[in-house]
């Protein structure tokens, strides 16, 4: 799960992490207000779950209240890669001498945490690493030695920190992004820009925080950060029926189980020369319920011509799915061209069962190939 | 020979008591596999269909002289069984639960290799080795004895390939799934290794799908190490970054973890990869077939 700024802020907080103090808005007159309470000047800044917000006019600097508010309205709504801002973090304008960048992440190649540190931060720090790579400074932590200080230090001096109050201050704030990583069970905390006053205090400016799905059963509190609105309707209500789903931009509906078949069925569409309309995985199910649901999200899309539904059986039983098929398709109607790939556990019985009911608009491929042809034929 | 189990495989199954526990449990030994026992805490002296059920996975060893163990127990259990095994000297561990938290994993991963434990999963199918044990949830009947070693990260995908592969009248030495979560016991060059040491294994067909750079590494790998033909398939083309696609592992993250980076790593080595799985399959035929 993706955290907003302001909750990896707050996270930073509770581990010691200076932050700006700031407000959370989410109108106008409350980034006004908010601007009375922090004192001007002020930064607005858009909270969404995706990077490039300054370029895309989402940060800006208010002298005033009223100009806070004027700012607000210019960025709420605003679509910023395909995310509306609903909410502003309002926080005081912070003065800034350097700009330094600091992350941990998960080295999922070494299977150890990784802190990235370097002095040129502000920057994409893809870019910082191709260009400059010298200036990156890495270090990886032994999940069972944990962090020592030494880490830290070999982080500050190997990127040429020279002034003490400024290692001594990084320092602190390495060994606390190690204790946020761990406690939170976090994927990723990253602070780009932290940055150095003109009177030498170090600060989090910034924050991306990334806590593991798997793990949010520990931290209620974490979990109960959850933004419902940050993903698609769509996508929300096919996760509240079990089912998971992402939507795309094409005209075939794909239905499968298993993830990695579902994402080959996309590819396969895609060579076939269709566009796939979601990622839709049934999962170990595919009983007669988990159709219908399935169904039902794939076919409120309105870009959605046709749908292919590809099932290998493995726990999955080929001719339950046919009966969910047919059950789905007397439940709801549905008026679009099905496709159906059968193969596996009892994929001749699936078959048959689809060949004597023989609805109107159901046709059964015996390959994914074909059967991916044909969706895209009828998608056409 | 096969690679991970075969007829000298003794199973220990953590959760046989548990619902998804005996279904598979009982299915593996319906294969073949040596289910020689069960572990459940607090359900010790009791058995499932004859397979008798120890307290602790130690208890399971000492009595029955079980060589590989099967983790069914919910993901929170998860991570103290896998370390409840390998204290108990177990020597592979096929994790089919899901879920864990990567936190977790780390390490148990970090904790693992020095004792030289082969560990599959967590979020993995299993392992099958036809004709000789089926541990896990891989649906048998699709595969048959054969040549070509087979290791993946999904599913269902493998059973597509296998299937295809069949076929074509092509069979494999083991059928590997390593599992779809970020951080895994074994790599796809663990798996790779393995194969290249196996007398039974002629071929291999590697599945991959978008995220991380396993495959990358598992390419210059191939180059450097391998002497047996290899042949790619990567899952994820059409697949948006940002967006996880199913398994916890499948997501594009920056610029890195694409399908394109890995296709075109792989074949810079001189691997081919194939464009389906029906192409995969075919690849391997006609390596099979030209010898």
């Amino acid at each position: 799960m993706d955290l907003y700024e302001y909750q990896g802020k707050a996270l930073f907080a509770r581990y010691g992490i200076p932050v700006s103090e700031g407000r959370l808005a989410t109108s106008p007159a409350e980034a006004y207000q908010a601007a009375v309470e922090l004192g001007c000047p002020v930064v607005v800044k858009a909270q969404v779950l995706t990077g490039g917000r300054g370029k895309a006019g989402g940060i800006k600097v208010a002298e005033t209240p009223v100009e806070a508010e004027q700012r607000a309205r210019e960025i709420l709504g605003l679509d910023i890669r395909g995310h509306v801002v609903h909410k502003l973090w309002i926080e005081q304008a912070s003065e800034i001498a350097k700009e330094y960048y600091l992350s941990l992440t998960f080295d999922r190649g070494a299977k150890k945490p990784l802190f990235m540190f370097t002095t040129q931060g502000g920057m994409d720090i893809e870019q910082v690493a191709e260009e400059s790579p010298e200036a990156l400074v890495k270090f990886h932590v032994d999940p069972f030695e944990g962090f020592q200080p030494y880490q830290a230090r070999r982080l500050v001096y190997g990127a040429g920190v020279s002034d003490p109050g400024e290692q001594r201050q990084i320092a602190a704030i390495v060994g606390r992004l190690y204790d946020a990583f761990i406690g939170c069970d976090a994927l990723l905390c990253e602070v780009n820009p932290l940055i150095v006053t003109p009177a030498g205090e170090v600060r989090a400016l910034d924050s991306k925080f990334t806590v593991d799905d798997n793990a949010l059963y520990k931290h209620s509190d974490i979990a109960a950060m959850r933004d419902p609105e940050a993903v698609p309707v769509e996508e929300r209500a096919a996760h509240q029926k079990g089912v998971t789903y992402v939507k795309l931009d094409g005209e075939v509906g794909i239905l499968g189980n298993g993830a990695g078949l579902v994402m080959s069925t996309l590819d396969v569409i895609a060579l076939a020369g269709g566009r796939p309309a979601n990622f839709c995985d049934l999962g170990g199910g595919g009983d007669a319920e988990g159709v219908v649901d399935a169904l039902g999200v794939i076919t409120n899309d309105p870009q959605v011509k046709a749908i292919f539904f590809n099932i290998f059986g493995g726990i999955t039983r080929c001719d339950e799915v046919a009966r969910g098929i047919l059950q789905a398709l007397s439940e709801t109607s549905i008026s679009h061209p099905i496709v159906v790939r059968l193969d596996g556990t009892n994929a001749e019985e699936g078959r048959r069962i689809l060949a004597e009911a023989a609805p109107a608009g159901l046709y059964v491929e015996p390959t994914m190939l074909e059967a991916a042809r044909r969706a895209v034929e009828l998608a056409q | 020979m096969a690679i991970i189990v075969d007829a000298s495989t003794r199973l220990v199954v953590q959760g046989l008591t548990g619902s998804e526990g005996s279904f598979h449990g009982l299915r593996n030994r319906g294969y073949g596999t040596q289910v020689v026992a069960g572990v459940t805490p607090g359900k010790g002296g009791q058995d499932v269909e004859g397979i008798p059920v120890f307290d602790t996975v130690e208890e399971a060893v000492a009595q029955t002289g079980a060589n590989a163990s099967m983790v069914f127990v919910p993901a929170r259990f998860a991570t103290d069984a896998v370390y409840e095994a390998v204290a108990a000297g177990i020597g592979t561990v096929v994790c089919i639960a899901e879920g864990l938290p990567a936190h977790e994993m780390l390490r148990v991963y970090n904790y693992i290799r020095p004792h030289g434990v082969t560990m599959l999963g967590p979020n993995c199918p299993g392992v099958l080795s036809p004709g000789k044990a089926n541990v896990g949830i891989i649906p048998a009947e699709i595969f048959r004895e054969g040549s070509i070693g087979l290791v993946s990260r999904s599913g269902t995908l493998t059973y597509q390939i296998g299937h295809e592969l069949t076929q074509l009248g092509l069979g494999n030495s083991t059928i590997v799934g390593i599992g779809g979560d970020p951080i895994v016991g074994s790599s796809f060059i663990d798996i790779l290794a393995k194969f290249e040491a196996d007398p039974e294994t002629e071929h291999v067909v590697m599945v991959g799908e978008i995220g991380g750079d396993e495959e990358e590494r598992a390419a210059a790998y191939i180059e450097r190490h391998m002497t047996k033909p290899v042949v790619a398939y990567i899952a994820g083309f059409t697949a948006p970054p940002g967006k996880t696609m199913g398994h916890a592992g499948a997501i594009i993250s920056g610029s890195s973890g694409t399908a394109q980076g890995k296709k075109a790593a792989l074949e810079a080595r001189g691997i081919r990869v194939g464009t389906t799985p029906t192409e995969a399959a075919q690849l391997v035929a006609e390596l099979a077939r030209g010898g």
